[in-house]
């Protein structure tokens, strides 16, 4: 009994860890752009985006009854599974936050459960067709609405040519953008803390603690709200600069174009029942309002990384959920040891990110972006990738791999050291 | 397998349309406060501009207030 409830803990826990990777993951969906075009100081944006993600946590109770979406099997799913399914899934979403990358959380998680459930209990458990209407379609079509909407919005407005020299403008898209960018925000806690909320009560439910079907408890509710707003608070810099800044050059029209279309592509998809990913509706809209304006470009080598990486994010976070859900399967110093790499593993990317940093005193600033290719990949990470920069696929993939093997690697000299874990947290 | 393509259709058009519309009105909505301002300069007044650029606002903000409906809905 002792070691369910350890066992519960800790899988609260990491999805509370996975909601809050989450919350600064998806930041830079609300925030890059409005940030990037000055319409916010980066500090006040972020604080904003918190408020409004943790007001968002609150505002529905509708919780989501399947966490996957019917993507896998979730009867008789047991509570490794799903503790595995999140150290894929925040694994996942820290490296691509190393690398400056915008990927969708959702399918993060989506790709850990797949990769735990066919571990745990093989390919059966995976619903094939739902992945691909769920995951793969949504992903071409959500860059894709979003930017050409942003698109004609962008060219409309420079076709309209308010005077930029007027205060009114300034003043006038400035507004349009927070109301927007608040809009996203507000959308954003409450679907997403919705799923961490959904996770939690599913464990809770698997461990006996509440009966199935019921709403989560209070407390449930209130630790996600809160996690998802730490996570916007502490904002991903490195995200925030590639969507803001280096995708394109934003002025404030194409600002508040790409945020208007990315608002409204987002809550037109939940309420018409087709989801398209947010960090996906939101890079594309970023994109399509850089082809709007005349002269403007997009720096497709960003771009491809970008693509490359919502192609990999799947197939990733699954081999890292598989990998876990192993290590989980063979019994409590397996799932030590599966705790043992999340935090080694953790640690690593944040150490790997320490040596350039990037916060919100120079997320907006140009001269760090170097060369107009590689701007907002951190220094280690830039010299692997130009190493081996002619196939994109192959560099995202070769450091991912590097990723995955030194923190695969690490329960290896820490096994004798992982069974005490438990015996001292029991 | 079965794709939704009507859905997947009208979140296009919908989008689309709702996208440009909103960035459209409150575009005109700046153009309009910025006449104001140009005439206000001149010491004159443009009441024709000021309500317009008014009425495209309300109608911007009731399009935020359907969206915040929907979030909550």
């Amino acid at each position: 009994m002792e070691h369910i409830t350890l066992l519960l803990a800790i899988v609260v826990v990491t999805a509370l860890v996975f909601d809050f990777t989450n919350g600064f993951h998806d930041t830079a969906n609300a925030m890059a752009t409005t940030i990037s075009t000055g319409a916010l100081k980066p500090k006040t944006a972020v604080a904003m985006s918190a408020v409004l993600n943790l007001v968002g946590a609150f505002l529905s109770v509708e919780v989501a009854k399947t966490i996957s979406g019917g993507i896998i099997n979730e009867e008789g799913i047991r509570t490794e599974v799903i503790f595995a399914a999140l150290v894929g899934a925040i694994l996942w979403n820290l490296l691509t936050w190393l690398l400056g990358l915008p990927s969708s959380s959702s399918h993060a998680l989506f790709g850990g459960l797949i990769g735990a459930a066919v571990m745990s209990a093989g390919w059966s458990a995976v619903n094939g067709s739902t992945i691909v209407t769920k995951v793969l379609i949504p992903a071409v079509a959500a860059p894709l609405v979003a930017g050409l909407a942003a698109m004609a919005a962008t060219r409309l407005t420079y076709k309209i040519k308010a005077n930029p020299e007027a205060k009114a403008t300034a003043k006038g898209y400035r507004a349009g953008q927070i109301a927007s960018a608040g809009l996203v925000s507000l959308a954003h806690g409450t679907n997403d803390a919705q799923k961490t909320m959904g996770i939690i009560t599913l464990a809770l439910v698997t461990q006996g603690v509440v009966a199935p079907g019921s709403n989560p408890p209070l407390w449930v509710i209130v630790s996600a709200g809160v996690a998802i707003a730490l996570g916007t608070y502490l904002g991903g810099w490195r995200i925030i600069r590639t969507m803001g800044k280096g995708l394109t050059d934003l002025q404030p029209q194409q600002g508040f174009a790409a945020q208007t279309s990315a608002a409204t592509v987002i809550l037109a998809s939940s309420h018409l029942g087709f989801s398209l990913s947010t960090t996906q509706s939101c890079s594309g809209a970023v994109m399509g309002a850089g082809l709007g304006r005349k002269g403007g470009v997009v720096r497709w080598s960003t771009a491809t990384r970008m693509f490359v990486a919502w192609g990999l994010t799947l197939p990733a976070a699954g081999l890292v959920g598989a990998a876990a859900e192993f290590l989980t399967k063979q019994g409590p110093w397996g799932i030590a040891a599966t705790a043992v790499v999340l935090v080694g593993g953790s640690a690593v990317i944040w150490t790997l990110s320490r040596r350039q940093p990037v916060d919100h005193t120079n997320v907006t600033a140009d001269d760090l972006d170097g060369n107009d290719s590689d701007s907002g990949t951190p220094g280690v990470v830039t010299t692997a990738i130009a190493a081996v920069t002619p196939p994109p696929a192959g560099t995202v993939a070769a450091v991912a791999d590097d990723g995955l093997k030194t923190t695969i690697h690490a329960p290896g000299p820490n096994d004798p050291a992982a069974p005490p874990a438990p015996a001292a947290a029991v | 397998m079965k794709i939704d393509w009507a859905a997947l259709g009208s979140v296009f058009g919908v989008s689309l349309v709702a996208t440009v519309a909103l960035v459209g009105l409150f575009t005109l909505g700046i153009v309009g406060l910025t006449k104001q301002e140009e005439a206000a300069a001149r010491g004159g007044s443009a009441t024709l501009a000021r309500t317009g650029a008014y009425a495209c606002f309300a109608l911007c903000a009731a399009a935020v207030a359907y969206g915040i409906y929907l979030i909550v809905v």
